[in-house]
Parts: structure tokens; C-alpha cells; sequence
């Protein structure tokens, strides 16, 4: 048996450099590793074929002698289309851990969930904010009304907008968000604070 | 009827392409794969019958005679092989079809579910059948590339991580295998097995060395033979309860499979069997002690898988006519109990709701009759006397003294140790979640469960005893099951009886060679 020295060498760089290459922490190059280390393998299977000779086919005075072996051939072909579909599975897999990677430890959340959650989040911290000034301003007339209520002049327009703003600080105290809600309560909440209260949102037009 | 044979491979894979065609119907999906690995139950039931009393059949694919086509070779070890592994795959299967019913909110797509699985059964069967060693490769790769998909179904974060360790080292031990068939038609000229059992013993001792060890290294690793199974307990408990069970029960013993072929009819003339008795204790004990060490009761019995396959190592390293018919009959006990057990484990995580042994309590109560379903299993596996696992180590180990040798006594020594460990993993689980009260849970400290490893993914220690009810099918389809691990013991005679028979056609490869080409190999 004589086989090429250059796909002996080929073989032998494909095989380290596959390995080598197969070591790496990523996926992608781990999958370029095992495409190249398959691909040797491939080589070294046609090695095993002996010389190379005459196409397969018995005619006339074709000495069997002559002809290379096929065998070789027809395991490499095989061998090629189950590394084709694994390949492409291993694709699959990459691009899906990648993907989950991308997420982080969220894990398994799909984008827009997770916009959602932002969105719910950050709506919710301006409501806080938006509910710290209400209760500023409530602050300052119920000091009015204390000065109303020590010179005995009532006004009624002031007790008026004394108990709407009574109204209004019930109902955002029943809205206190806590921070670590589950993302559906805050939406929940943040739907209602947006019925009760100013539109204080700042994606009013993406609800 | 040899015909037959082929069909074991033709249904379940032209019932894969019809589960595709339908895949929007679920119960259609249903009938078509329980139809047709019952009919695989069926000619496998028939193939066995024949095959003993006639002796084995041989089918030439496509009727290219032995050399130039592919041969197809059914002899008693085979028939053994395909019947115990169709009644692992439709029990899964139809456990896995009353999972699906129960399970509203599932992680697992069931279109995907049965294509992937009947593709899988095709793949066994194939290299149960295989003659030929690149048809063998090929059975592998089919067998591997569904269990990849198996492996990873709905794609969820940890499955992927426990996927890709799983599929690179599974592509590894293909492209050695691959390489060493290249190495061996390079050296011989042929890939038939027959063939080659002549042709590789006329080789130099030092080139059958190479080539030999070449393709102990590919099936090892899909064995999980000690060095090489680290994969095992990594990759196995993250998936669904029926496809670990398949796993556990299958995958492993296809590997060992093609170990006893390689030493029995492959390299009948070159003796390695020192090297088995080695690793065989190694792979025992060191399996055993990783299994003591888990509390997470998937990974504890992936470890006691790892180990009881270094039983079977044992028994094909002592060489003998009597230490190969043990190792069938193992083999056989092994697959069954092995999936009984992942089956009882899907049983416990949803009565329980946990598979930890820090957070189940109490279910003694809640379903006696999970208890009952795990602990007969559990004590077949560890080799209590009337069970089949003390029959099958029994006949290890009197094979083992009737061949001794220093190694073989330390054999036999690594094998009672691990009979022993493995009692006592699986009763301290049982103990633990079964019989410990719901109260004690809480307030349990023991030095011996903060030593415990938990697995990785576990989720939140929060201490929570849940109660579901099982549905009945997965309840009647795991009783059935421990009733044929009990099976296996009362029909120990006559099973014991043909795994001899199987061995003794093993022991003689002129055998197989005379089977495959009646007229003498050119």
C-alpha cells in the first residue's frame, strides 16, 4: 500500500489543529474543531483505500487491479452526510445557548416579556416619584388648612380641594408599589395609577 | 423467518416519518408510535423463540451475499438484546404518553417527542442487528443523533448546558470509533465482522494491540467505563424523567454491547482481559463512592449506573463461557431495573415535587404506593437475595471463582463492596424521603446532609413538601415494570439458561464466522 504523503500531512495537521482548536471554551469553536478532526477522519479513511487507480466500473478489459477501492468511498460519503446533519443540530445548539447567554440570568424570558418588565419597572419608580410630590403638596395644604382653621375662616372652596386631595393621597397610599413585586402586580398597579392619577408614564403611547 | 429481522428497524423509522406527517395530531402521534414499537415487542418476542431453537439468522440486505453486501446477523445475544430493549421502549413510551396527558404546561413539545424517540429505537435495533462494523457506526449515529435531540427537548437553559457536554463527547467517541474502522479496513481489507474475526487475529500481536484498544476507547465512552464517564452524571438527570429512564436503561448497555462483541467475535484471539478486570473494579467502586455523595436522587442513581457497569466489565474480563453468560443475563436485570428506578424517580418528583433528598419528607404517607414501587427496585439493585440482582451477581462471582486469579478476588472483593454502598445510597434515600415525617424536615441537621452535594440547578432550598396525585398510567406502567424486575427472578432458569446457550455460540467465534458464511470466508 502507497498512500499520498501530502494527505498524510493534511491528516495530521487537520487532526492537531482540530484538537487543539476543539480545547477552546467556545462553541463555535468547538464545532469548527470537530468539523476539522471529522474531516481527518474522513481523509484517513480514503488513506485506507490504498493507490489510487481507474473509476469503479468493470468494463471490458478492465483489470480489476486497476480499479481503486470503493468501499473507502462509500464510508467517507456516509460518514459525510451524518456529519453534515450533526453539524447542523450543533448549529441549532449554539445558536440557542447563545441566545439563552444573551439573556443572562433571566434565563428563559422571551424579549418582549422582558421589555415588558422594564417598562412595568420603570413606570412604576416615576409613580413612586410622581406620589412623593403629591404628598409634598398635600403637606403644604394641610398647613393652609390649619392656618384657615386657627383665624375660624372657612373657606369652602379650600375644604373642597382639601377633601379631593384627601381622595387623591388614599388612593395613591393604596397604590404603594413595593420594588420587589412580581412584574404582573406592577403592571397591575401601574394600569391603575394611570386610570387614578395625571398620566405620569413615560410610554403612554406604546400601552 | 429471518425476513423479519429487518422490519425491527423498517417500522419504528417508517413510523417516524408518520408521526412527522401528522404532527398536529397528538393522539394519532400516539397510536402510530404504541403500534409500532408493540410490533417491534412482537417480532423481537417471535425472533427470540426461533433463534434458539434454530440457531441464528443471517439476512443479506438488499441480497448482496455476506462479504459484499451488508449482513444482518440475529444470533441468541442479539435476540436478547432487541427483546429486552422493545419492552424498555414501549413501557417508556407509554409512561411518557400518560406524563404528556398530565402534564398541561410541559416543557417537552410531544410533536418532536415521538419522531425523535421511535428514530431512537431504530437506532438500538440497528446495532443490535448490525454484522457489520460501519453498519454498527452508523446504528450508533442514528442511536445518537435522536438522543441529542432527546436530550435538549424544549431547550431550556440547563438542558442545553447538559447538551453540549453530552454531544461533544458522544462526537468524540464517534470520530475514535470512525478512525479505528478506517485503521481496521486499512489493516484487513473488509469491515464484516465475520470476516474480520479471522482476518484481524492473523494481524501482528502489536498492530491488533493498537486497533483493539482504538475501539475499546470508542465504546467506552458510550458505555461510561471509569476514566471515560465523567459525562454520564452530568448530562443524564437534567432531562425528562422517560427519556433518563431510556437512557439509563439503553444507551450505556448498546456500549457494552459492542464491548462484548469486540472481545468475543472481533478479537476473540487477542486477550485484553487483565485491562477489563481493572477498569471493571475501578469503574465499581469509584462510580459507587461518586453516587454516596449525592443527594439529588437522579444523579445518585446515574452514579450507581457508572458503577454497575463495572459488574458487567467484570464479567467480560473473566473470559469464561460461564462469566460471559452472567454478564448477559446482568445486562438484561441491569437495563430493567436501571429504567425501573428513573421511571419510580419521575413518580417521586411528582408526588413530592423535588428529587432532593433535603426537601422530600413524608411520602411513605402520601403515596405508599410510590414507597413500595422504589423499594423492591432499589433492593434488586443493591442484591438482596430473591431478587434478580443477587442472582446476577451470584453468577459473577462464582464464574469469578471458577477462574481465579489475584485480580479476579479483588474483582470480586470491588464487586461486594459496591453491592453493599449501593444498598446503603438507595435505602438512605428511601429512608429519608419516604420514611421521615413531613416534621422532621424542617429541623433536620446532620453532618451527613450538609456533606451531601446538591446538584447545580437545584432551585430554592425553600423546604416544600408538595403532593400530586400520579396518573394511573404512569403508576400501572412502572408497577408493570418491578413486576417484570420480579419477573426476571422467577424466570431465572430459563433466562439464565439461554444467556449460556448465547455464551457459548460467543465463545466460539467459528461460530458466528460459520453462521455469517456457511460456505467457509474467501
Amino acid at each position: 500500500m502507497n498512500a499520498s504523503m501530502t494527505l498524510i500531512l493534511l491528516m495530521a495537521v487537520m487532526y492537531a489543529s482540530g484538537v487543539y482548536v476543539m480545547l477552546e471554551r467556545s462553541l463555535t469553536r468547538v464545532l469548527i474543531g470537530f468539523l476539522l478532526v471529522g474531516n481527518a477522519t474522513n481523509i484517513l479513511l480514503f488513506l485506507m483505500s490504498g493507490r489510487p487507480g481507474l473509476g469503479p466500473i468493470m468494463n471490458d478489459g478492465v483489470d480489476a487491479a486497476d480499479i481503486s477501492d470503493p468501499l473507502p468511498q462509500a464510508l467517507i460519503l456516509t460518514a459525510i452526510v451524518i456529519n453534515l446533519g450533526i453539524t447542523a443540530f450543533m448549529l441549532a445548539l449554539i445558536y440557542r445557548s447563545w441566545w439563552l447567554a444573551q439573556l443572562g440570568a433571566k434565563g428563559d424570558l422571551i424579549d418582549d416579556e422582558e421589555q415588558d418588565l422594564e417598562d412595568a419597572l420603570a413606570s412604576a419608580a416615576e409613580l413612586r416619584r410622581s406620589e412623593d410630590d403629591d404628598t409634598a403638596i398635600h403637606a403644604i395644604l394641610d398647613a393652609s388648612d390649619e392656618h384657615l382653621d386657627a383665624t375660624g375662616d372657612v373657606d369652602d372652596t379650600a375644604r373642597d380641594a382639601d377633601t379631593d386631595a384627601a381622595e387623591l393621597l388614599a388612593e395613591l397610599t393604596a397604590l404603594d408599589v413595593p420594588t420587589d413585586t412580581s412584574p404582573i402586580e406592577v403592571q397591575r398597579s401601574e394600569q391603575a395609577g394611570r386610570d387614578g392619577t395625571d398620566d405620569t408614564s413615560p410610554r403612554d403611547g406604546s400601552s | 423467518m429471518p425476513e423479519l429481522i429487518p422490519l425491527m428497524v423498517l417500522i419504528p423509522l417508517i413510523a417516524a416519518a408518520l408521526t412527522v406527517i401528522f404532527g398536529r395530531q397528538p393522539r394519532l402521534q400516539v397510536a402510530i408510535s404504541s403500534t409500532a414499537l408493540t410490533a417491534t415487542v412482537a417480532i423481537s418476542a417471535v425472533q427470540i423463540a426461533l433463534i434458539d431453537q434454530n440457531g441464528p439468522a443471517v439476512v443479506a440486505v438488499g441480497g448482496w451475499a455476506a462479504p459484499w453486501g451488508i449482513a444482518l446477523v440475529v444470533d441468541r445475544l442479539s435476540a436478547i438484546m432487541l427483546l429486552i430493549s422493545a419492552i424498555m421502549l414501549l413501557g417508556v413510551l407509554i409512561y411518557s404518553i400518560g406524563q404528556g396527558v398530565a402534564d398541561r404546561h410541559r416543557e417537552t413539545p410531544v410533536s418532536i417527542f415521538h419522531p425523535s424517540y421511535l428514530i431512537l429505537s431504530a437506532g438500538v435495533f440497528t446495532t443490535f442487528i448490525a454484522g457489520d462494523l460501519f453498519n454498527l457506526y452508523v446504528g450508533f449515529e442514528v442511536l445518537l443523533a435522536s438522543s441529542y435531540v432527546l436530550l435538549t427537548l424544549g431547550g431550556t437553559g440547563e438542558r442545553i448546558r447538559a447538551g453540549v457536554t453530552y454531544i461533544i463527547v458522544s462526537l468524540v467517541s464517534s470520530l475514535f470509533f470512525l478512525a479505528s474502522i478506517a485503521l481496521i479496513y486499512g489493516a484487513t481489507g473488509t469491515v464484516n465482522m465475520a470476516q474480520l474475526s479471522v482476518r484481524l487475529g492473523e494481524l501482528p500481536a502489536d498492530v491488533q494491540l493498537v486497533l483493539h484498544v482504538l475501539l475499546l476507547i470508542g465504546f467506552g465512552i458510550k458505555a461510561a467505563v471509569f476514566p471515560l464517564s465523567f459525562w454520564l452524571p452530568d448530562s443524564y438527570p437534567t432531562a425528562p424523567a422517560p427519556v433518563t429512564a431510556v437512557f439509563a436503561g439503553l444507551l450505556t448497555k448498546v456500549g457494552v454491547y459492542a464491548l462484548i462483541r469486540t472481545e468475543t467475535v472481533l478479537f476473540a484471539g487477542h486477550d485484553l482481559s487483565a485491562l477489563f478486570l481493572v477498569i471493571g473494579s475501578l469503574t465499581m467502586i469509584v462510580g459507587i463512592l461518586g453516587a454516596l455523595a449525592q443527594a439529588d436522587i437522579k444523579r445518585l442513581l446515574s452514579f450507581t449506573l457508572v458503577s454497575h457497569i463495572g459488574y458487567m466489565l467484570f464479567g467480560i474480563g473473566l473470559a469464561t463461557t460461564l462469566g460471559l453468560a452472567a454478564t448477559i443475563y446482568y445486562v438484561v436485570h441491569h437495563i430493567t431495573v436501571q429504567t425501573t428506578l428513573f421511571l419510580t424517580t419521575g413518580l417521586i418528583e411528582r408526588t413530592g415535587g423535588a428529587t432532593s433528598i433535603n426537601r422530600l419528607a413524608g411520602l411513605l404517607k402520601a403515596s405508599p404506593l410510590v414507597a413500595i414501587l422504589f423499594f423492591i427496585p432499589a433492593l434488586n439493585l443493591g442484591g438482596i437475595p430473591p431478587f434478580s440482582g443477587f442472582i446476577g451477581k451470584v453468577g459473577l462471582f462464582m464464574a469469578g471463582a471458577a477462574a481465579p486469579s489475584p485480580l479476579v478476588w479483588i474483582g470480586i472483593a470491588a464487586g461486594a463492596i459496591t453491592s453493599l454502598l449501593t444498598l446503603y445510597a438507595l435505602t438512605r434515600f428511601w429512608n429519608m424521603a419516604f420514611w421521615r415525617g413531613k416534621g422532621e424536615l424542617k429541623g433536620y441537621e446532620s453532618v451527613l446532609i450538609e456533606s451531601l452535594q446538591e446538584a447545580p440547578e437545584a432551585p430554592d432550598a425553600s423546604v416544600a413538601v408538595k403532593t400530586r396525585t400520579v396518573p394511573a398510567t404512569m403508576l400501572a406502567v412502572t408497577a408493570g415494570m418491578v413486576a417484570l424486575t420480579v419477573a426476571l427472578t422467577v424466570f431465572a432458569g430459563p433466562l439464565f439458561g439461554i444467556a449460556e446457550r448465547a455464551a457459548e455460540d460467543l465463545k466460539t467465534p467459528a461460530f458466528y464466522i460459520d453462521t455469517v458464511f456457511p460456505g467457509g470466508v474467501q
